[in-house]
């Protein structure tokens, strides 16, 4: 621990920290421009100046300094004042005077540097440097002539989405960033390069003159379109959602999310069911709650346990859930299953079904086998850690068609076959190593006997065994055993005994098998479910509630609420508490805290945040049963996979660019 | 003067031929593997003890660079020797005399450097734009290949070395030595950021060293004749023979190797034929190529031409590429031209050159027709010195030093074209 002085004040820093590292543990603010604590260091924006002693006698960029035994580092030196001012006015010589216009107005870092360390006046007579815009896909607006060429968008597409296509081309000051043959950015994280982007070069393109940063409530949420439970914060403006940003978690999505996450909120205010529903003589006609609630009451009068029955959706919070499975209870029903896609898996633990390595800790995993899943689809926050681990050195090998995971990856074949006749390559690999992790997708585990195969794997190659679930409510559902023998199949299969069928939310699902059965759907959005729908109750969506959701490694986090869910909306479970008053079935819990004391009261770690830990996996047991198959993933296209993205024209359109190869017209401005 | 026995770079014109017959004939690859047999620190004591210092411009004791390489390489981490023969500072013209008329010396020295720093080969970097010096390059080393010279066993001393030529494709930034290691990786030229230097961390993350084409081509004849006789060459300090290329208004430029030290006056009369004009109409001096500032006619005239005494002038030594100016030099535009070339040349990556060296450019041009209030030559002076010290490479230094040298020397020149361009009449001092 080397011990230096940051102007006069002695700090002991940890070895291999820069001298930036050492003022901020000194409380001192250095400006900086291309410095990103998750990216390698450029040291080319020239920002950060400061004056090291002993040293050459000229200011130092303290981002890319490492420190020395008893270092003397000064940041309030004239020389150091003038060397900021410098690089500030060169900074803003060539950058238009546009902040009134803006997007990044109110949030831009060289705005507040400017105000901070710059010198108030201009000097500078010439012209100002123009330059053309790029195209660089359906999510990304440039407006290039506010670049300051600080490189982190190109270091982020290179280090952390892993795709090569940001770059800059010419040279001095006719440098210009650009992307490939000025081709949209494939990357499913590209939406992060606006965050990243130190000025309003980068913005974002469908937020782009929507709203200032002064204007917006700020909320923190938890993402709900994978399973990865991504931390973000939810700008809100009066009833509507603005944006979504990330925020900070280590241990889950560092500080990115994906574009699904980030653009998916316009889908918020599109094909929103706001009222209820009645199918009168096959066709839906509006209808008040009391007649939505009558009609259920008169069909489940008198049902027995086994006629009724319910399927929970993707994007669920805990709470409702739970009220579905007490509502279900109280008429001595458990045919309930939130395995929609038809996965089978043990669920005898909470380690049968997690992702046991942790998203955090597959970053240190030497080898790992990814058995029918592409991550960089179904959890693209799992795969930049992945690409991580392969950074680090770690093997990579994967079962199932061939796709570009943005790492080196060794590919076995398409069989499931694979699984128990793993090549001596993998177990060489596995050999000895801690840490390593076998990671099973949905596209696997529909088929029978895959779990087992894998988990048989898993306990040879001596790895961690981990499920990468898709829907961010499946883990909770799960912990609640909100599931049933034989999963849908087996509820599909009663579909002519019931005389109800609750659809929480449930869109992804093959629904035919329940045409002539009594459906009620109650979600939020107009899609799949409401076409077998005999009651829609329109409900409330992620940002609309407050809700408890746990990721596919089991963390629990919280969700607050950002707005009021539209029209005559509410809340799930207090829909369901409202139901079950008609029903005669009063469920006992009046308010939130009332249910989640009730939820405690049964799995008490799904009240606590964070992760519980439970007790590790036992070896399975008996031999692993031969399975075989091709293997399909779950997801085809990455930007539909759920009624808010499906109906977000901006997802619509990444999907349409960036995956069917369509183009469009851009309007000029 | 330095007599025609004790000059190193005998085939300097060419009028002999550069190929290995050639060049045995004047003695090079003459025993090389008895000079190596010496051994490694003996080699850079003896190069150390003979007080070369680089030739590149920023001359650091080149003994004490090859010194900093790892004495043991670590496995998978050769050491590099690295060959900068990018030769694109204006006024700058003896690598290219020494690639194309005699390689040889070049190439044993390659040799013996690398046999000195423990590296496993060496790659010569030539400038994009010398297509027949290349040519003559790639032939050299090919003929040094066949006779056994390189290679496994080079010339019997039984230490394998490897000797690669690589064009560069015209940047001059690409002269900067990690931008060089950049663009021999395959990567866009940009400087990187120092520490670490490359004798840590070089090509492919490897113990490299990068050395000036004229460094290395003298260092057999060093060995050969002892580092006594090159240190009697030159003052304290600043020893050894150089090659000046001696370019502007001169009766008869030239490249030529003379003592270090030689004094201004002495260099040109002998080699140039003299000032064009006579000496009364020397106008300034560049001493060192492009990047260093110029120095007026009345305090370069009797200085001595070498690393020390240039500096005390507030100039430098550079790469001894005199560019004479006589009095019908139209200063400000000469200097303007030159910031013209830093601005194109900048690679881009850090804010104060990419931004000032434009601005500078900008405010120079209008200095020359006099377009620009008085107050802008402090502007300037103020903007070439935020661009001085804070950028990756010493382009930033490069760009800020001509126009500083032209401020402190020639103001009065400058303001005078403002004020007539106003229309104004310069107040004469009552007599």
């Amino acid at each position: 621990m080397p011990k230096v002085k940051v102007d006069g004040v002695e700090v002991e820093v940890p070895q291999g920290a820069t001298v930036l590292q050492a003022c901020e543990l000194a409380g001192k603010e250095i400006p900086r421009f291309c410095y990103h604590e998750r990216l390698t260091i450029a040291g080319n924006c020239r920002m950060c100046l400061v004056e090291v002693k002993p040293g050459p006698p000229k200011p130092q960029a303290s981002c890319a300094l490492p420190v020395a035994e008893n270092q003397e580092i000064i940041t309030n030196s004239l020389t150091v004042k003038k060397a900021r001012e410098g690089v500030m006015e060169f900074l803003l010589i060539n950058h238009p005077l546009d902040c009134p216009i803006c997007d990044q107005g109110g949030e831009c870092d060289l705005q507040d540097q400017a105000m901070a360390y710059g010198r108030g006046h201009n000097r500078f007579e010439e012209n100002k440097r123009a330059v053309t815009d790029k195209y660089m896909g359906p999510v990304v607006k440039t407006i290039m002539t506010r670049c300051i060429h600080c490189t982190r968008c190109v270091r982020f597409a290179e280090e952390v989405a892993g795709v090569e296509e940001i770059g800059a081309i010419n040279r001095g000051e006719n440098m210009e960033i650009t992307s490939y043959l000025e081709g949209a950015v494939t990357s499913e994280l590209s939406g992060n390069v606006v965050d990243l982007c130190p000025v309003g070069a980068l913005v974002s393109k469908p937020y782009s003159f929507e709203a200032r940063p002064w204007e917006l409530r700020k909320i923190p949420a938890i993402d709900v379109m994978d399973a990865v439970g991504s931390n973000i914060r939810i700008d809100a403006r009066q009833r509507e959602v603005m944006r979504a940003l990330p925020r900070i978690n280590e241990d889950v999505n560092e500080e990115w999310i994906s574009d699904k996450t980030r653009h998916g909120v316009d889908g918020l205010l599109r094909r929103r069911l706001d009222r209820p529903w009645i199918r009168r003589e096959g066709k839906l006609q509006p209808a008040s709650w009391q007649e939505a609630f009558e009609l259920i009451a008169e069909r489940m009068r008198g049902a027995r346990g086994d006629e009724v029955a319910a399927i929970a959706g993707d994007l669920q919070d805990l709470e409702s859930i739970y009220a579905m499975q007490a509502l279900l209870r109280s008429y001595g029903s458990a045919l309930h299953e939130c395995r929609q896609d038809g996965a089978k898996f043990g669920v005898s633990s909470p380690a049968a079904y997690r992702f046991n390595s942790t998203i955090a800790g597959i970053e240190t995993a030497p080898a790992i086998l990814l058995v029918g899943t592409n991550p960089r689809w179904e959890a693209p926050l799992v795969n930049t850690r992945i690409r991580k681990a392969v950074k680090a050195g770690a093997r990579v090998f994967h079962i199932g068609r061939e796709i570009d995971l943005t790492y080196p990856v060794t590919h076995l074949g398409t069989d499931l076959s694979l699984l128990g006749n793993l090549p001596a390559e993998v177990s060489d690999a596995f050999q000895g190593k801690e840490n390593s992790a076998i990671v099973v997708g949905m596209g696997a585990l529909v088929h029978e006997g895959a779990y087992e195969a894998a988990r048989a794997a898993a306990a040879t190659l001596g790895a961690n065994f981990n499920l990468l679930h898709i829907a961010a409510s499946r883990v909770g559902a799960l912990d609640l055993g909100f599931v049933t023998e034989g999963g849908v199949d087996a509820i599909r299969a009663q579909a002519g005994a019931l005389r109800a069928l609750f659809l929480l939310g449930a869109d992804e699902t093959d629904l035919s098998a329940f045409a002539d059965t009594f459906t009620v759907y109650v979600g939020t959005h107009g899609d799949a479910g409401v076409k077998v729908a005999d009651v829609i109750l329109p409900a409330a969506a992620y940002t609309e509630k407050q809700g408890t959701y746990v990721n596919l490694e089991g963390r629990v986090q919280l969700s607050e609420k950002a707005v009021d869910a539209p029209g005559e909306a509410r809340e799930d479970w207090t829909i369901l508490r409202a139901l079950s008053d008609i029903l005669g079935r009063t469920l006992p819990f009046d308010t939130l805290s009332q249910l989640r004391a009730a939820i405690a009261a049964e799995k008490r770690h799904l009240t606590v945040t964070g992760l519980t830990q439970f007790a590790p996996l036992a070896a399975p047991e008996g031999p692993a049963p031969s399975v075989s198959g091709e293997i399909v993933y779950p997801i085809d296209d990455f930007y539909l996979t759920n009624p808010i993205a499906r109906s977000s024209p901006t997802l619509q359109r990444c999907s349409a660019e960036i995956l069917h190869g369509q183009s469009f017209a851009e309007a000029a401005e | 003067m330095l007599a025609d026995k004790d000059r190193i770079f005998t085939n300097v014109y060419g009028y002999q031929d550069w190929g290995l017959k050639g060049a045995q004939a004047r003695g090079d690859w003459d025993n090389t593997n008895a000079l190596m047999a010496i051994g490694q620190d003996a080699i850079i004591d003896e190069i150390k003890n003979s007080g070369l210092r680089g030739r590149g411009g920023a001359g650091f004791p080149t003994g004490m660079k090859w010194s900093f390489m790892p004495k043991e390489p670590k496995p998978g981490k050769p050491n590099f020797l690295v060959i900068n023969a990018d030769e694109s500072e204006p006024g700058s013209c003896k690598d290219r005399e020494i690639i194309r008329h005699d390689p040889h010396k070049l190439i044993e020295g390659a040799l013996i450097a690398g046999f000195a720093m423990r590296a496993r080969a060496g790659y010569i970097y030539i400038r994009g734009e010398f297509i027949r010096e290349a040519e003559t390059l790639f032939a050299a080393v090919q003929q040094a290949y066949d006779a056994g010279l390189l290679g496994k066993n080079a010339a019997g001393s039984g230490y394998d070395f490897d000797l690669f030529v690589h064009r560069g494709a015209g940047a001059y930034i690409c002269g900067e030595e990690t931008a060089m290691l950049n663009s021999l990786e395959g990567k866009k030229g940009f400087p990187r950021l120092k520490p670490p230097f490359p004798a840590g961390a070089g090509l492919y993350g490897c113990p490299t060293t990068v050395n000036n084409v004229e460094s290395i081509a003298v260092v057999p004849t060093i060995l050969r004749r002892g580092a006594a006789w090159f240190k009697s060459f030159g003052r304290e300090k600043n020893e050894g023979t150089k090659l000046f290329q001696i370019s502007g208004h001169v009766n008869k430029p030239c490249v030529v190797e003379e003592a270090m030290s030689i004094p201004f006056r002495e260099l040109i009369d002998r080699h140039a034929g003299g000032i064009r004009g006579g000496w009364d109409n020397l106008l300034a001096v560049i001493p060192g190529g492009s990047s260093v500032p110029l120095v007026p006619a009345a305090q370069i005239m009797d200085a001595p031409m070498d690393f020390d005494g240039l500096r005390d002038l507030g100039s430098g030594l550079g790469t001894a590429a005199v560019i004479v100016m006589d009095k019908s030099t139209d200063i400000v535009k000469a200097i303007s031209r030159i910031s013209y070339f830093y601005k194109h040349e900048s690679c881009g990556q850090c804010t104060p050159c990419r931004e000032g060296t434009g601005w500078m450019w900008r405010v120079m041009e209008r200095l020359r027709e006099g377009n620009a209030d008085i107050s802008e030559i402090d502007l300037l002076w103020d903007v070439t010195k935020q661009v001085e010290g804070h950028t990756i490479c010493a382009l930033g230094d490069a760009a800020a030093w001509p126009i500083q040298g032209l401020i402190r020397h020639f103001r009065p020149e400058i303001e005078r074209r403002i004020i007539e361009k106003q229309g104004g009449q310069q107040l004469e001092a009552a007599e």
